[in-house]
């Protein structure tokens, strides 16, 4: 690393730490019902809506009715997209005239969308209009973000709460997560994304001319579009030479800083974050890292504060940092090794293939563990491009459960059930019934832990192990041997986690990946929500028992550690196999 | 008086050896071993190896079959190794019920008509009693049943439950008139109500505990039971999901074959957490042996691991923290008499009192003062203590000497005609008061004289276990009837951490309430009928033997030994049992990262050579390093059986110093252990492959 990515990278953790505290502490006053510097615009506006919703503000909800609400919601605004999308062709706001997608697409773009994964099987400018962009995905940016985030507050809930069955309000947490968090700091972003030169208008695509005209030869195609092929069996290729370009447009800005806040990762062109109408320049580059990472950090410090210990908030925060650290090391060591197959032609240097020059080596690495570690899904690199022990860091980040930072919410809830694990395997080691915040871990939260941190993974290696099968699903490799294998693994670690990037290479607009990888999100989505709010009503009714001498501290750097190797461990012992025939064995073979 | 507890049984005793081997075979029935739902997994892919191994005798499988004859092998034994060692720890409860079972056999009983001495009787099995019947149990009789003493009093030999050679005094009334079926009267004749109907006396609970035949789950074992199965289903999916990659991957790289089904199942076996799934039953069953061997019984497994939960612990002063008896230390006089005075008035008040208070008044007299201590006077009229009066004494020759707590002296001498009390009385009463000892005041008719420093003895060493306790985060509260003042002066003595003075029944059970509302385990010991709402209230709670019926019941602890210092042992065992558990845990999943090494590159060897750079270990052939890491899974458990029986040492040490010394010791232990163990199963094999 030079002088100044050790400047962007440090300032970057620096300013990112400093703001967890204050963000953390607003956002517990928040779900707390406390009075905060927005309640003099915001309270006027939340009561309209409690009005007009019919919420009775004080009314608290078992754990129970928590989850119907928030899953009667998320299935409410799911069908709402799904029809959108369906009748995209005759709803307004559609200058380039898109027709509807087809319908395996458009549920599983629906369901991508309403799960906060944003895992896309279409090409925005190419498939998507300004309606249904706005409308459609903006909004579920919101509302799956808020959803994420509502569930781990229950959880926390769960625990500091006493001999009680009230977890909260649905509606009141997710109204005053929207209002008061989600909204003005997109707002806030957005402005500064324009500032950076991200575009915000409903304009119909531009043609412009090339400034300089590019010939390239282009195989000749016969009239079904098979390549034509000469006697020798090499395919026959024309010159073409391009003149002009057409520049898709949009309202980006708006939908790109809730892009990143919610960790839905979801482009408005299919280049995500790669794209310079997305993101710019370096200054827009950090700015979007920094949001994806945000409200997942802070929330630790909500947790902290909540359960009145802010220390086992920055326990917490410090496994899921030294984790991403360790990842993001790993990487940049990986790709400014480069790639060893063109070292042997003589070319030095890093390998740049897929990555944005203005960004440069770690702005991309940075990006890259951000939006994997957590459950993101922007891209601002080809990820199939990477190495492949490169591409293993972004791929173990999210077949680690999504818990380094992890996405808004779930990141905190998913973590807290590792924790749980963690609590429980060192409680019998040191001879107690294990018990975290006064809580004790009983047969039931090891439940609801083990589903919540276990499903995605088990998702993973069934249809990983279908797809490898599936002719159908082999077809849709790009690339042979190891590499396709990486592709078709990242593909359902990414819907299983709700994380959404892919490697590239694979194309996923299929009905096998379309189907197999809507029900992997709807699964890994809603099974481990639904556990975590089991758990959190399981909790809140036990009493709490006062910390002694006996019980162990989970605040400190021993636990701290025990923990981050549990979440290693449970990882390395599941895909282990997988990932020495793919990543692995692909960097063995290159090396050799 | 010689104790001895129950004959510590060696595992490698053949008495033991054999019915644990025919049983472990026993209990291959997949009936029986679906309660093991690991194991029962493990089962099931032995026998799916052992149908490649037929496949590969008939050529149908082209795995030689030396190998897939092995891996069956090796897979079977695995599961036999698991049934093994619960059989194993189950022997040894088995054995001690046995002789147990031989003391209630053939007893004949004498059924009264009328709980009366002299009142007719009938001869009947003990089988036949039923709760409610009265019976007449004389000299070398042995007591049909449990029950309560209702007249008379005999020495009883308890031997056959406690393995104390002393006899004991039963008798009617107080809280000594609990008999257990099984002992013998050696000396005099009671009348016994029967409580107990035959099954369900204390010694049969006794003998289905020790057996392992009534054991139930405890919660903690059901979480890390359901830990394990989650470990497990993941481990299944992890090799299910390698067979279709393999076969792409064979595909892919043109060369290879895909990994076969004995190579996954054998993968699958040594990723289970087989370690901990074999040895968990025992663990448990073991647990409870090890208290039979320090004399408790614990009448459930749950009340043991909340033993190790426990946060507060509530002990009787007397017998636990204390001597049982106070003694004289110091004559104090007062009102200008001398301390020859006080110490020939104090002789006369206790020289009839045959309490051990009373005879170490009589005690410290003859040797600090020379004083000669005759028979009593002919004349001698004894005043018993009295719960009325609270005083004792003696009347002779016409003068009343009397000894009792400064108050019921003062009122005596008061209601005698005393004017004027000695000024230094108070002071001197206080100051002994405040050390924690016990001011007894003496008066010769209507004068004071002075006053006996009687002193409790804090038993030897038990600062220590306070101490021990405390680093282990448990907080201990001294009960007694004494007042505050003596009490905080012998609890700072004594460095208990709280008391509880001028303690009636109903405070007990209040506080021990309110620990509870505050979230805290509580323990206590208690022997009396009064203690038994406390003891029913209390979540581990320990009986004394000698205790009564009503006091026995409520606890879910008895202590043959009557010893109350044994929740001490209770609270080790307990951490004990749910240690080897965390630490057997750990141990059996750190494993897997070697197995992972040794397994993977063997089995992708053929698909893509290249993987041999995880061949860490340089194992001879993919052959020989998968059976290594199956044989190494194998034995590794009857390596264990041992330290699963022992429990893992226990330390007494902060809870964050624990865990680190046992993650370094079963978790990086764990994770080097089978490196270096599957290495050398390896040259071995290697030598044959």
């Amino acid at each position: 690393m030079n002088m100044y990515e050790w400047a962007e990278t440090i300032i970057f953790f620096v300013v990112l730490l400093a703001l967890v505290k204050p963000l953390g502490t607003f956002m517990a006053r928040v779900f707390q019902g406390e009075r905060t510097f927005l309640s003099p615009v915001l309270v006027p506006c939340e009561n309209l809506l409690y009005r007009i919703c019919g919420v009775n503000r004080d009314e608290e909800m078992d754990w129970k009715r928590y989850a119907v609400g928030l899953v009667l919601f998320n299935l409410l605004t799911g069908v709402a997209l799904f029809a959108m999308l369906m009748l995209q062709g005759i709803l307004p706001l559609n200058p380039q005239k898109f027709p509807a997608f087809s319908w395996h697409l458009a549920l599983n773009t629906a369901i991508s969308f309403m799960t906060n994964t944003n895992w896309q099987n279409y090409s925005g400018e190419s498939a998507a209009s300004y309606f249904t962009q706005m409308f459609g995905f903006a909004v579920h940016n919101f509302t799956s973000a808020a959803t994420g985030i509502v569930v781990a507050i229950a959880l926390i809930r769960g625990f500091v709460r006493r001999r009680t069955t009230a977890i909260g309000n649905f509606w009141v947490d997710l109204t005053r997560c929207t209002l008061y968090i989600l909204l003005p700091l997109s707002i806030v972003f957005a402005v500064f994304l324009v500032s950076q030169g991200v575009i915000q208008n409903f304009s119909a695509y531009r043609t412009v001319p090339l400034v300089q005209p590019v010939t390239y030869d282009k195989p000749k195609l016969d009239d079904k579009g098979n390549p034509i092929k000469d006697a020798k069996g090499n395919p026959v290729t024309e010159s073409v030479t391009a003149k002009e370009v057409t520049i898709p447009m949009g309202p980006v800005a708006s939908q790109e800083a809730i892009k990143e806040l919610g960790t839905n990762g979801g482009g408005f062109f299919n280049a995500n974050s790669a794209h310079p109408y997305e993101n710019p320049t370096p200054f827009s580059n950090v700015a979007e890292i920094f949001l994806i990472l945000l409200i997942s950090g802070a929330l630790t410090a909500t947790f902290g504060r909540m359960a009145g210990n802010p220390r086992q908030g920055w326990a917490l925060l410090a496994v899921m940092l030294a984790i991403l650290v360790f990842a993001l090391g790993v990487l940049y060591w990986a790709e400014s090794s480069g790639n060893p197959l063109v070292a042997k032609l003589g070319v030095q240097g890093i390998n740049m293939e897929g990555k944005e020059t203005r960004f440069g080596l770690a702005g991309t690495s940075l990006f890259t563990v951000a939006t994997t570690g957590t459950s993101c899904g922007a891209v601002n690199t080809m990820h199939d491009s990477l190495t492949p022990l490169g591409g293993m860091m972004p791929l173990s980040l999210i077949l680690l459960s999504e818990v380094v930072f992890g996405g808004v919410g779930t990141g905190l809830y998913t973590m807290l059930a590792f924790v749980v694990i963690a609590v429980f395997v060192a409680g019998l080691m040191i001879g107690r019934t294990p018990e975290f915040l006064g809580k004790k871990i009983e047969v039931r939260e090891m439940w609801m832990s083990i589903i919540t941190v276990l499903v995605a993974g088990i998702l993973v290696l069934i249809f990983s192990g279908i797809a490898m099968v599936v002719p159908q699903a082999i077809a849709s490799m790009n690339n042979p041997g190891a590499h396709g294998l990486s592709e078709v693994l990242y593909a359902f670690a990414s819907m299983s986690n709700n994380n959404g990037s892919a490697f590239a290479g694979l194309n996923g607009n299929t009905v096998f990946y379309n189907l197999t990888g809507a029900l992997c999100m709807v699964v890994g989505r809603f099974a481990p929500i639904l556990a975590s709010l089991a758990m959190a009503g399981s909790l809140a009714e036990k009493k709490y028992v006062p910390p002694s001498l006996g019980t162990l501290p989970t605040d400190k750097v021993p636990f701290a550690l025990w923990l981050g190797l549990v979440i290693l461990i449970v990882g390395a012992l599941t895909f282990f196999p997988a990932l020495s025939l793919g990543p692995i064995v692909e960097q063995l073979q290159m090396m050799r | 008086m010689s104790k001895h507890a129950p004959e510590p049984i060696s595992i490698f005793d053949p008495r033991i050896m054999r019915p644990a081997l025919i049983e472990s075979f026993k209990k291959l029935d997949p009936r029986t071993l679906w309660k093991n739902p690991v194991m029962f997994t493990v089962e099931i892919a032995s026998a799916i190896t052992l149908v490649t191994f037929a496949l590969s005798l008939t050529g149908a499988n082209k795995e030689p079959a030396w190998f897939t004859g092995l891996v069956s092998a090796w897979l079977w034994l695995t599961v036999i190794f698991a049934n093994f060692s619960e059989a194993l720890a189950e022997g040894r409860g088995k054995a001690r019920a046995a002789s147990l079972r031989k003391t209630r056999t053939e007893v004949t009983a004498k059924r009264l008509k009328k709980p009366e001495f002299g009142a007719a009787y009938e001869e009947v099995s003990a089988t036949d009693l039923r709760k409610d019947d009265y019976i007449l149990v004389e000299t070398h009789d042995t007591i049909p049943g449990d029950g309560d003493v209702v007249a008379g009093a005999a020495l009883v030999n308890e031997s056959a439950i406690t393995g104390e050679s002393a006899p004991v005094v039963r008798e009617s009334g107080g809280d000594r008139s609990a008999v257990t079926g099984g002992t013998t009267v050696i000396a005099n004749a009671i009348i016994v109500r029967i409580t107990a109907n035959p099954g369900e006396t204390f010694l049969d609970r006794m003998i289905s505990l020790i057996e392992g035949a009534k054991r139930r789950k405890t919660p903690n074992e059901i979480a890390l039971e359901v830990l394990l199965i989650a470990l497990t289903l993941v481990f299944l999916l992890v090799c299910a999901n390698i067979s279709p990659l393999s076969i792409y991957s064979v595909k892919a790289a043109g060369q290879g074959s895909p990994v076969s089904l004995t190579v996954l199942v054998a993968l699958f076996v040594c990723l289970a957490p087989t370690t901990i799934a074999a040895l968990l039953p025992a663990i448990g069953i073991a647990g409870m042996d090890r208290l039979f061997q320090k004399n408790v019984i614990a009448l459930s497994g749950r009340a043991i691991e909340a033993a190790g939960d426990v946060n507060v612990l509530l002990l009787d002063k007397t017998g636990t923290i204390t001597l049982g008896n106070r003694e004289a230390v110091e004559f104090v006089p007062v009102g200008g008499h001398t301390d020859k005075e006080l110490a020939e008035a104090a002789l006369m008040a206790s020289l009839t009192d045959e309490t051990p208070e009373g005879r170490s008044i009589v005690v410290l007299a003859k040797n600090k003062y020379g004083l000669q201590a005759d028979a009593p006077p002919a004349d001698a009229e004894t005043i018993v203590f009295s719960a009325d009066t609270r005083l004792s004494g003696l009347n002779t020759g016409g003068k009343q000497y009397r000894k009792g707590a400064a108050d019921s002296t003062v009122a005596f001498v008061k209601n005698l005609g005393a004017k004027d009390l000695h000024i230094d009385l108070e002071t001197v009463v206080d100051r002994i008061a405040r050390a924690g000892a016990t001011p007894l005041v003496v008066s010769c008719d209507a004068d004071i004289l002075g006053v006996v420093n009687l002193k409790d003895i804090i038993k030897g060493g038990i600062q220590e276990r306070f101490q021990q306790l405390r680093s282990m985060g448990i907080k201990t509260v001294m009960i007694t009837g004494d007042n505050p003042l003596t009490a905080a002066a012998i609890a700072a003595e004594a460095q208990v951490d709280d008391f509880l003075a001028q303690a009636k029944p109903e405070d007990k059970l209040r506080l021990i309430k309110e620990n509870q509302e505050q979230g805290y385990m509580v323990a206590m010991t208690g022997d009396g009928t009064n203690d038994a709402p406390a003891l029913a209230q209390a979540d581990v709670a320990v009986a004394m033997n000698t205790g009564t019926q009503p006091a026995r019941e409520a606890a879910n602890i008895i202590d043959l030994d009557s010893n109350p210092t044994k929740l001490l042992d209770i609270v080790e065992v307990g951490k004990q049992i749910l240690m080897t558990r965390g630490n057997l845990t750990t141990f059996s999943i750190s494993n897997d990262i070697a197995k992972y090494f040794a397994i993977i590159p063997a089995m992708l060897l053929s698909i893509y050579p290249q993987l041999n750079v995880l061949n860490v270990m340089h194992l001879a052939t993919p052959l020989s390093a998968i059976l290594s890491a199956v044989i190494f899974n194998a034995v590794i458990i009857p390596l264990l059986v041992p330290l699963a029986l022992k429990g893992t040492k226990f330390r007494a040490m902060p809870a964050e110093k624990l865990l680190i010394h046992n993650l370094l010791l079963y978790g990086a232990g764990g994770i080097i252990a089978p490196f270096v163990g599957i290495k050398a199963i390896d040259l071995v094999v290697g030598m044959f492959v």
